[in-house]
């Protein structure tokens, strides 16, 4: 019994190797993906275009120019006597932020009026233009205060920040453990629902339904080759993320790898189940997607906060795999921790093999029946 | 001519016939787009904090109230030693600490400096730089309400009124800027991989041999694959835009003809690449992984999510030749700032341009497939 399904295994794993095209994406992909998500994807804001309004040019806005045209972070692109000078670089995207003075400022600081400035920044990204609102404001206050520096001192609260678990807030920390959980559904769920709906749509799976092989033999054989890529895909992620941007590896890798496995095997139950619902590879794939690579990015916590989102999405992220595998790879990963702070995550996706696998492989009966 | 409207039948025909798959289509898009749009933030509601309080005055209390006040901060625990708020945060029961030295009032009043210390945890970074900038506020607005208490003066030195005001959004909604990113990739999702698996299927069932073999020619039966899922594909599209404008409220500041002629320009472009990846490939597991794996690196590399002009130099040459990218660019300065044809001619043109080389490649390497 033990050589039939050996036999089967073999077989699955020659399908794979054969297919060169999507061994190499396959294998190709969580290196990808880890240097794009390294190098990439950081919404850190590091140059701001910005536009200057100035009507009636005197010391005072002359200092102020100055000092955000030498602020790092600032390159001034324009310069206008009025708003509508400004308004088409907005349009264009050609300009990011416009500071503009009202007539007589130096004359209005000196006579202690206030002196107006308005900042209009491109909100269409609400989060890089608050940001680099906050900038411009910083410059400002930084010359208000020294220009008040011959006063009373000001009070100040001095906070010492400290970003624990992750200082430099390097974003390829964060998403290297979501990177996983992707991957390893990618894999897991979408490769076993199509290749198991394949069989389906050719035929071939009724001819290993009349052969001595067990329905569970079946599954099994057809979910272990798929668990082998899935294993080497993580192994590959976790390399080159410490290689190439030495993300930080303070708990056990053991525990990591063990419950990386018992992920796959998830989502390795969730695309069975998928492929015995679904008539056709189309729409088992495009069902695949839809229940687990959409809630595995989006409803994860790997991109957005969950506590960002709407109570209802935040309960619904409950019942997705990745949420409670992502806690757990970052406790590992990043806070060194182990399973005296995992067990609860660790038992939710126990409780979700069991009972995923359980649904996979009675469905898969009645098809048979 | 009538070739070409026969097997457009047929293929309309075939669309309609599959329900499943239909409601597939139509399903899907409007699914990411709510949920997307929804969760798609990093916008803070509150953070929790664990206040270890170890100076005990009115103004250290002061602090904490302050926090709490502003409604962004809820207050979860408080402690005299850092050992169960550092317990509370490995927990994942705590997003931030704020440790309150003794001395702090004294300080204050002594030396008009205090300090206090923030933790973070940055598992999550960009909700801990979001919360971070929020307390900083928070904490500076609660240092000049002391300094008027403390120094009871009346500050005399020149003051400068900061206004802000953001352009093109400003309850800076996230919705806003991102709905018209997510109908970008919506497009791109209907109309790249359509096309891939659809052709891809009728060489996997055998049906593409026996079209080679008739009379039709090359061109009629690419048109007629791809006339169809056009059209799916720009209902789809229009769709979406009006759940945007009604269900969302994205404003749309500028010209809806505009939208579409950009829209049907990229999906020159979105078809192309997906009518290349089913010349390349034999299954329909290939053509899905294919399409996948360049729709991951177009999407991710399109400003998307992160701005591209956050990306290193090397990456954001790359975005250059990405269609995806100069679409959203599009899409947003069109529906958000009201740009008109002469604002977006140069990444109309570059879509246009390079709608125009993606289709001859692909044709021509599916001929060479077909011979």
């Amino acid at each position: 019994m033990i050589s039939t399904l050996g036999a089967f295994m073999t077989k699955e794993v020659r399908h794979i190797l054969r297919d060169r095209q999507t061994l190499t994406v396959l294998l190709l992909m969580p290196l990808i993906q880890v240097v794009l998500f390294g190098y990439a994807l950081r919404s850190d804001v590091r140059d701001v275009r910005l536009a200057i309004v100035d009507p009636s040019p005197d010391y005072a806005t002359l200092a102020l120019r100055d000092r955000l045209q030498a602020a790092r972070r600032f390159r001034i692109v324009a310069t206008g006597r009025s708003m509508s000078d400004i308004e088409p670089l907005f349009r264009q995207g050609r300009a990011d932020l416009a500071v503009s003075f009202e007539p007589q400022f130096a004359a209005r600081l000196e006579s202690r009026e206030p002196a107006r400035v308005l900042i209009a920044v491109d909100a269409s990204d609400p989060n890089t233009g608050s940001t680099m609102q906050a900038y411009a404001r910083a410059v400002i206050t930084a010359y208000e205060q020294e220009l008040g520096a011959k006063g009373a001192q000001p009070v100040r609260i001095a906070p010492e920040v400290r970003m624990r678990f992750n200082p430099t807030l390097e974003s390829v920390n964060l998403f290297i453990p979501g990177l996983i959980a992707l991957v390893l559904t990618l894999v897991s769920a979408l490769m076993t629902a199509i290749s198991l709906s394949r069989e389906k749509e050719r035929g071939t799976l009724e001819i290993l339904l009349v052969s001595p092989l067990r329905p569970w033999q079946i599954i099994v054989g057809k979910v272990f080759p798929y668990l082998g890529l899935a294993f080497a895909n993580v192994l590959t992620a976790l390399v080159a993320a410490w290689l190439v941007f030495n993300v930080p590896f303070r708990g056990s890798v053991t525990l990591l790898l063990v419950e990386s496995i018992l992920y796959s095997m998830v989502s390795l139950a969730i695309g069975v189940l998928v492929a015995s619902l679904t008539p056709s590879q189309r729409v088992a794939m495009l069902v695949a997607l839809l229940a687990t690579m959409l809630p595995s990015t989006l409803l994860s916590g790997m991109v957005f906060p969950l506590a960002s989102m709407p109570k209802v999405l935040q309960v619904l992220s409950n019942i997705v795999p990745a949420r409670w595998f992502i806690v757990i790879a970052r406790g590992i990963m990043l806070k060194g921790v182990g399973l005296e702070h995992l067990w609860k995550e660790t038992l939710v996706l126990i409780g979700m093999t069991l009972f995923f696998m359980m649904a996979a492989v009675r469905s898969f009966k009645a098809r048979v029946a | 001519m009538r070739v070409l409207r026969a097997l457009l039948r047929k293929e309309y025909l075939q669309i309609f016939r599959d329900k499943l798959l239909l409601r597939q289509m139509i399903m899907m898009p409007f699914i990411q787009l709510f949920l997307l749009s929804t969760a798609a933030t990093f916008e803070v509601k509150t953070a929790r904090v664990y206040v270890v309080d170890r100076d005990h005055t009115s103004m250290s209390r002061g602090l904490a109230d302050r926090l709490t006040a502003s409604g962004r901060f809820a207050v979860v625990g408080s402690s005299l030693s850092m050992l169960p708020a550092n317990e509370a945060m490995l927990g994942r029961r705590t997003d931030m600490i704020l440790n309150i030295p003794p001395g702090f009032e004294r300080d204050v009043v002594r030396t008009r400096t205090g300090s206090i210390q923030l933790v973070f945890n940055a598992e999550d970074g960009a909700l801990a730089g979001v919360t971070n900038s929020y307390a900083q506020q928070i904490i500076a607005a609660y240092a000049r309400e002391l300094g008027v208490t403390v120094t009871h003066r009346i500050d005399e030195s020149p003051r400068i009124e900061m206004r802000t005001r953001g352009w093109y959004n400003q309850e800076l909604d996230y919705k806003h800027y991102m709905i018209p990113g997510i109908l970008v990739q919506l497009l791109t999702l209907v109309g790249t991989m359509m096309t891939a698996m659809n052709i891809v299927r009728e060489r996997e069932i055998g049906t593409l041999d026996q079209l080679n073999v008739t009379p039709i020619s090359r061109s009629a039966f690419i048109g007629a694959k791809l006339i169809p899922l056009l059209s799916i594909a720009i209902f789809e599209f229009a769709a979406g835009l009006v759940v945007a404008r009604w269900v969302f409220g994205v404003p749309m500041v500028g010209s809806i003809p505009l939208v579409f002629l950009a829209a049907l320009v990229y999906l020159l472009v979105a078809l192309g690449v997906g009518l290349w990846v089913s010349a390349i490939v034999h299954t329909q597991q290939q053509a899905m992984f294919v399409t996948f794996f360049l729709l991951l690196v177009y999407l991710l590399m399109s400003g998307l999510f992160t701005p591209v002009r956050s990306m290193p130099d090397w990456a954001q040459w790359m975005a250059e030749l990405n269609p995806v990218k100069h679409f959203i660019v599009i899409m947003r300065s069109v529906l958000l700032k009201g740009a008109t044809f002469t604002d977006i001619l140069r990444p109309l043109g570059i879509l246009a341009v390079s709608g125009a080389i993606v289709l001859t490649l692909s044709v021509r390497q599916y001929s060479k497939r077909a011979a």
